[in-house]
């Protein structure tokens, strides 16, 4: 086994050919000789009733094939919520119906209310242009807080805003009241976490095609999981039979969360399909991107530390507001509730911990889970509250970390938050971030900042997250309306090179290189032999997709069990050819031997017998080597790590340039080094951006203002710096069988605390008495705050 | 209608368009090169970059009718005449400087423009060169080290993994 192909080491990327040729497939890039377009008529409005939609100009124009209104899908189903939060009072979450287009109603701006199919894009466009809409505008929800008092409703059947008032864990309120009550000193923090939009470079796009011989219908379409996809479209919104509908989801150019869910465009393509007889398909622009897109964050937090005189946390209490937007997207209830709450103990033996989420519907298009999902806010939230209590204290702010770090004799360890942390040494991270950033040489390079007029700050960030998403015995009993395992199918061919079905989608992530990586090595044969088969329900047993850094964690685990069912056959087979005991045979770079004799067959040889089974014991063995595992994972993982950066400010101008950043993570086992510092690489940058750069900002009358790339800042290559990225302080995890946490989103978690915390300490270095800045630190902001400390 | 002639990756092609077609469009539509991406609709994302008589240009800031006669270079154009890939692109590889790969092909157009115009450039110009190319996935590291290695650089003393 060449060593640059197996296990931990960094296999450069297969799939980079035909993306570098410009070969790969996306879903725009697919035509057929009968493509029809569609075009979507949006609100411009953020709340309004719609009175009338009159469509015969539209159906009179060239080209047009159909016109659909929400009156059209009004007998069908909607886009359900995967997940069900009680309230603290234990009523059930406010759930209103999401529907394929608007009916009688809009809700943001964006919100589709009817859609043209035209021989052309133009045409489409054109007579979406001559549909006339009477709207009666109502007054625009936006501001979280505002929504939770009057009597005007995004939702008027559910006749409030709030969706649900959620504690994390109501049995510990009082005694974390208690604490706060009764502590040496409180550190107090209010932060808004700054609502994001994804942004994948690929727009969503969907193609819908229907076989009138066999009604069946094909769908491809950018999804980071076609199965919940057709599930959601067959079981929630269109009665499509599972096994009439095919969805496909080829080359996808990045998801970051937003595609994930299922999305009205989808189930409208596949209805006009049937309708007209066409294959129908839709593409957004960028500006629909904007609108329509699951955005991202958007917490309105009041975090409060309570600490004993040396500086032990003794609690943490929160109370946030999430904006879930006008409807709620498939994971828009789980992302600020399971995957935030459960993780504010962070890092820490802190033995009090409440937080309590009231989650707002406003007249702005859905947020849902954007890279890192609940867990940045979490981590936002704690460590800009642990900084600023450091500073109250007059602690330095990484030994006020220390003096309450799980230490690594303490796992298993069960936080205050109600998680089992398995695995992790946050000292040893923490060491290792120290040498590699160069701490000892900041005084020298903060007095040159200060030579040039420049204020130079450090700023440090420890994180946990939750990741290999998700025990489905855990998550069922908190809500979960879905199981979370992932599945695999090892199909050894007669010639003896294989297919790997996944339920994993790759759109960045390289698994098309890493599960052969390990399959390779398990069976002791070349990578290359080894193809992985992706995106496509007709090909795949069955997959939950790609997010919350599972697919190595959960997928690659899946591929482990289906590659050891074959490697149990495959020594039967062998041991058959070579008339010994099963149990006696080994496997060893590729070829089965009788232990302590030279007897022996390859892969390849036993491949073929299974296919020509002749003089088979068939009562002991099928013919055909090919196996299937589904695995769900006893716990979720939990990567952490530590990070620092430092930072220049100008004091004229506000503007803040980041120097230097290193982030060390346990992200356990690493399979491809390359491609796991590369994913960090790509969490900085999203990360940063949302620290400095990225706001998505609505007007009071719901009106989207950062709607472009000219409008929201997008992070460039000259807005960051090299990254310094070590995961050599890995911790295995202890319950899966490749040992690995999961790597896709550390990134985006821990780096805007760290940079908040460092533009803090620049400022204050420079005699501001800045305690706190809400994110992004754009230039205006961060000079507005020094100019008024 | 009018009628475009044009050479595009060594071939001549000839078409008619629409006075409002864009030359992304041509190459993706009517030609079907659909490795030149649409990324954005303001010309701010540089999925799209092709190269113009020997300049890279932002196809979807172009009207079709305006590169009759022209020489066009997309990213199909790009590799060796054998098949293997060239030096930008292996260094890409060679890197990780793609992830999703949406934003790869402007990435490779616009870097293969830079290296022309300054063969050894510095982080600093490379990232200010890529001004005009939006990526989601790398935070930028890994392609202004391809960049750089492609130039003939050593980049072993930038952080890798």
């Amino acid at each position: 086994m060449p060593k640059d192909t197996g296990i931990g080491a960094s296999t450069r990327r297969r799939e980079d050919v035909r993306f570098l040729k410009g070969k790969g497939e996306y879903t725009d890039d697919i035509s057929t000789r009968d493509l029809a377009h569609a075009a979507f008529a949006r609100s411009t409005v953020a709340h309004g009733l719609i009175k009338s939609i009159d469509t015969a100009a539209a159906e009179a124009m060239p080209g047009v094939l159909a016109v659909f209104t929400g009156q059209d899908f009004a007998d069908v189903g909607g886009n359900p919520a995967g997940w069900l939060i009680n309230s603290r009072d234990g009523t059930p979450m406010k759930e209103p119906k999401r529907p394929v287009l608007a009916h009688r109603k809009v809700r943001h701006v964006g919100d589709a209310y009817a859609a043209v199919i035209a021989e052309t894009k133009q045409q489409a466009m054109d007579a979406v242009e001559a549909i006339e809409i009477d709207i009666e505008e109502l007054p625009a929800i936006v501001d979280v807080k505002a929504a939770l008092s009057g009597d005007n409703f995004v939702h008027d059947e559910i006749e409030t805003n709030q969706c649900f008032d959620w504690g994390w864990i109501e049995d510990n309120r009082q005694a974390t009241d208690e604490a706060i009550k009764n502590a040496h000193h409180v550190t107090t923090l209010e932060l808004v976490n700054n609502r994001l939009v994804p942004n994948a470079m690929e727009p969503r796009s969907s193609i819908g095609a229907y076989k009138e011989s066999g009604d069946e219908y094909t769908l491809h379409t950018t999804s980071q999981n076609p199965h919940l996809t057709r599930l959601l479209i067959s079981a929630f919104v269109m009665g499509i039979p599972e096994n009439k509908l095919t969805v496909i989801a080829p080359d996808v150019g990045g998801g970051f969360g937003s595609k994930i869910y299922h999305y009205g465009e989808e189930a409208l393509v596949l209805a006009a399909a049937k309708r007209t007889g066409r294959t129908v398909k839709w593409t957004a622009d960028r500006s629909e991107s904007f609108l329509t897109d699951a955005h991202g964050r958007d917490h309105v937090t009041k975090i409060e530390l309570a600490t004993d005189a040396d500086g032990k946390f003794l609690a943490f209490r929160t109370e946030t507001y999430a904006n879930v937007g006008a409807y709620l997207s498939n994971f828009a209830t789980a992302t600020p509730t399971f995957l935030h709450g459960t993780l504010m103990a962070g890092n820490y033996t802190v033995p009090n911990v409440y937080v309590n989420v009231k989650a707002v519907f406003t007249n702005t298009a859905p947020v849902d889970a954007y890279r890192g999902a609940g867990r940045p806010e979490a981590t936002y939230s704690l460590e800009r509250v642990i900084d600023k209590c450091a500073r109250e204290l007059g602690m330095d702010p990484i030994e006020l970390r220390r003096k309450n770090f799980v230490k690594p004799d303490m796992y298993p360890f069960t936080s205050a938050a109600g998680l089992e942390y398995d695995s992790g040494n946050y000292d040893a991270l923490m060491d290792k971030m120290l040498e590699v950033c160069d701490r000892d040489g900041f005084e020298a390079r903060r007095k040159v900042s200060e030579a040039k007029g420049m204020l130079r700050g450090f700023g440090v960030n420890a994180y946990i997250e939750a990741c290999g998403i998700a025990p489905s015995n855990l998550v069922g009993q908190l809500g979960s309306r879905v199981g979370l395992y992932d599945a695999a199918t090892v199909r050894v061919n007669a010639t003896g090179n294989l297919a790997v079905m996944v339920g994993a989608h790759s759109h960045g992530q390289g698994h098309e290189t890493v599960f052969p990586q390990v399959v390779g090595e398990m069976l002791g044969i070349d990578p290359s032999t080894i193809e992985i088969v992706h995106g496509d329900t007709s090909k795949i047993p069955f997959g939950m997709g790609t997010y919350g850094s599972r697919s190595l964690a959960v997928c690659g685990s899946a591929v482990v069990r289906a590659t050891d069912k074959i490697i149990a056959k495959a020594k039967k087979i062998a041991a058959h050819m070579l008339e010994a005991s099963d149990s006696d045979i080994e496997l060893k770079d590729g070829n089965f031997t009788v232990s302590g004799t030279d007897k022996s067959v390859s892969f390849g040889e036993v491949a073929l017998k299974a296919y020509i089974p002749h003089e088979f014991p068939l009562e002991d063995i099928e013919p055909g080597l090919e196996e299937t595992a589904f695995y769900d994972p006893a716990n979720f993982t939990y990567p952490s790590g530590a990070y620092c950066c430092e930072v220049e400010v100008d004091p004229e101008t506000g503007k803040v340039r980041v120097d230097r950043f290193a982030a060390v993570d346990d992200f356990g086992n690493v399979m491809n080094p390359m491609i796991v510092t590369g994913q960090v690489h790509g969490g900085l940058g999203q990360g940063i951006g949302q620290a400095l750069l990225e706001g998505c900002r609505y007007d009071e009358d719901g009106q989207l203002l950062s709607a472009t790339y000219m409008d929201y800042t997008m992070p460039r290559a000259d807005d960051l710096p090299f990254f310094t990225v070590d995961h050599s302080q890995g911790t295995a995890c202890t319950h899966n069988p490749l040992g690995v946490k999961g790597c896709g989103e550390a990134g985006a978690i821990g780096s805007p605390p760290t940079i908040v915390n460092a533009v803090i300490d620049a400022l204050q270095s420079g005699g501001k008495n800045v305690t706190h800045i809400d994110m992004p630190l754009t230039p205006h902001v961060v000079w507005s705050a020094m100019n008024n400390a | 209608m009018t009628k475009v002639t044009l050479t595009i990756n060594g071939k001549s092609v000839s078409r008619d368009v629409e006075g409002n077609t864009l030359l992304v469009s041509l190459l993706r539509d009517d030609i079907g090169l659909t490795g030149t991406h649409v990324g954005c609709d303001t010309s701010q994302c540089g999925a799209c970059t092709v190269h113009v008589n020997g300049e890279s240009v932002k196809s979807c800031t172009m009207f079709a009718a305006e590169a009759d006669g022209a020489e066009v270079t997309t990213i199909e154009g790009m590799a060796n005449a054998d098949g293997s890939l060239s030096v930008i692109q292996a260094a890409f590889q060679e890197h990780h400087g793609l992830q999703c790969g949406f934003c790869t092909p402007g990435m490779v157009m616009t870097a293969a423009n830079l290296l022309k115009e300054n063969p050894k450039p510095s982080e600093h110009e490379v990232r200010a060169y890529l001004e005009g190319n939006i990526c989601r996935c790398t935070g930028y590291h890994n392609i202004v080290k391809a960049i750089m290695a492609a130039s003939g650089q050593d980049v072993s003393a930038i952080a890798a993994e």
